[in-house]
């Protein structure tokens, strides 16, 4: 049991190393809107997206193009690790303001 | 409304469909619409848990709780279902003996209904979690027709698990749980490549090649045939390759401890099932 605790540790040390090398960027929802609504990000390598909420709903980042969703609670982030995905256009939406929560992904 | 009615819909059908197969692979099983409804019961009180304590959750793990919650529920799933699969291939013929026997009912199920309860119950948690929050929100932003979407995503969600039970009944009773415990070993192996795509979004688990494949000209993941597809058999049109890997391994598993069960199940089976048919003829 302590061997496994050990390796999960060395696990997830070696895990927030690596994260430092990830390039970040980031969303905003504001008034169930997502700003930039066409976000850049390179092809080929695995990015860190943060959605951060300034709503005072909770809402839920998704995308059937590039398999993604999370809750993201009101007045805070959340992060979604995506790619490395081909370039082209990838469409993300909110879950639960799907009206006017939606954007795409620009992958060049 | 109809934008609420849709969501509450769309996250209903999912336990909904989980839940029919499971009722039908424990058909005949006394006591059984009990324990249904005492999972039923669980699973919207661990919703509103969940949902209350959603910002902790989000936060746990250095920010990647949700996905390390979720995959765990899922993956408690698949160990609940896969028990019941081995469990039925060494007990399935004797339970259809005694159908027959006994005008449908059975005595030897009781060892599933626990696993029916927690089945029913992880599924309704983990959907009914969303909607709550959903629900929360809409009602924060003063929104009309709240309470009239809810319950007619509740109702027509339940009607498709409803009608696909039935469809299911119509299976004959010789093939009856070999066709479900084939229908949940599917239902498994979905649910854990849910499981590893949730670990991928963390970054907790390499995505091998992603994606794997792209049939979403054919059949989006966001179109309701492809989600019914994705709960039933794990269908998904953008898989990465660990997904298949978490998908092909939970099969292989079962398979492989279904022909380990069964084996010396097979000469236990063959005496009980003369003596309970005996009064037939």
């Amino acid at each position: 049991m302590r061997g496994f605790f050990l390796a999960a540790g060395l696990m997830l040390a070696g895990m927030s190393v690596h994260a430092g090398e990830i390039p970040e960027y980031k969303l905003v929802i504001s008034n169930h809107r997502y700003q930039p609504a066409e976000l850049k990000v390179p092809a080929g390598i695995k990015f860190r997206l943060v959605v951060e909420n300034r709503d005072a709903s909770p809402e839920e980042f998704e995308s059937t193009e590039f398999n993604r969703e999370k809750i993201v609670m009101p007045n805070s982030s959340a992060q979604v690790y995506v790619g490395p995905l081909a370039a082209g256009r990838y469409k993300f939406f909110g879950d639960f303001h799907q009206d006017t929560a939606q954007g795409a992904l620009l992958v060049e | 409304m109809p934008g609420i009615a849709l969501l509450v819909f769309r996250e209903v059908l999912e336990a909904a469909l989980i839940i029919t197969v499971v009722c039908a692979a424990t058909r005949g099983v006394p006591r059984r619409g009990l324990f249904v409804g005492g999972g039923l019961i669980l699973g919207v009180l661990g919703a509103l848990l969940v949902a209350l304590f959603a910002g902790a959750l989000a936060n746990a793990f250095s920010g990647v709780g949700q996905e390390v919650f979720n995959a765990g529920v899922l993956l408690a799933a698949v160990c609940m279902i896969g028990w019941h699969v081995l469990w039925m291939s060494s007990h399935g013929r004797v339970m259809a003996a005694e159908m027959k026997a006994l005008g449908g009912a059975v005595q030897s199920g009781s060892s599933s209904l626990v696993m029916l309860l927690l089945v029913v119950a992880l599924a309704v948690l983990r959907e009914g979690s969303e909607v709550v929050l959903f629900l929360y929100g809409m009602v924060a932003g003063g929104a009309v027709g709240v309470l009239g979407g809810l319950a007619l995503g509740v109702i027509a969600g339940s009607a498709v698990g409803f009608a696909l039970y039935y469809g299911l009944l119509r299976i004959p009773l010789r093939h009856f749980f070999s066709a479900t415990n084939a229908m949940l070993m599917l239902l498994a192996a979905g649910l854990a490549a849910s499981a590893a795509r949730y670990l991928v979004q963390a970054n907790l688990l390499p995505v091998l090649t992603d994606p794997l494949w792209d049939s979403s000209r054919l059949l989006s993941n966001g179109s309701l045939a492809g989600q019914t597809l994705h709960i039933l058999i794990g269908y998904d049109a953008r898989p990465s390759g660990i997904m298949l890997v978490f998908y092909a391994v939970t099969l292989l598993i079962l398979l492989g401890g279904m022909r380990r069960v069964s084996r010396p199940a097979t000469s236990n089976s063959a005496p009980v099932t003369a003596t309970i048919a005996q009064p037939q003829s």
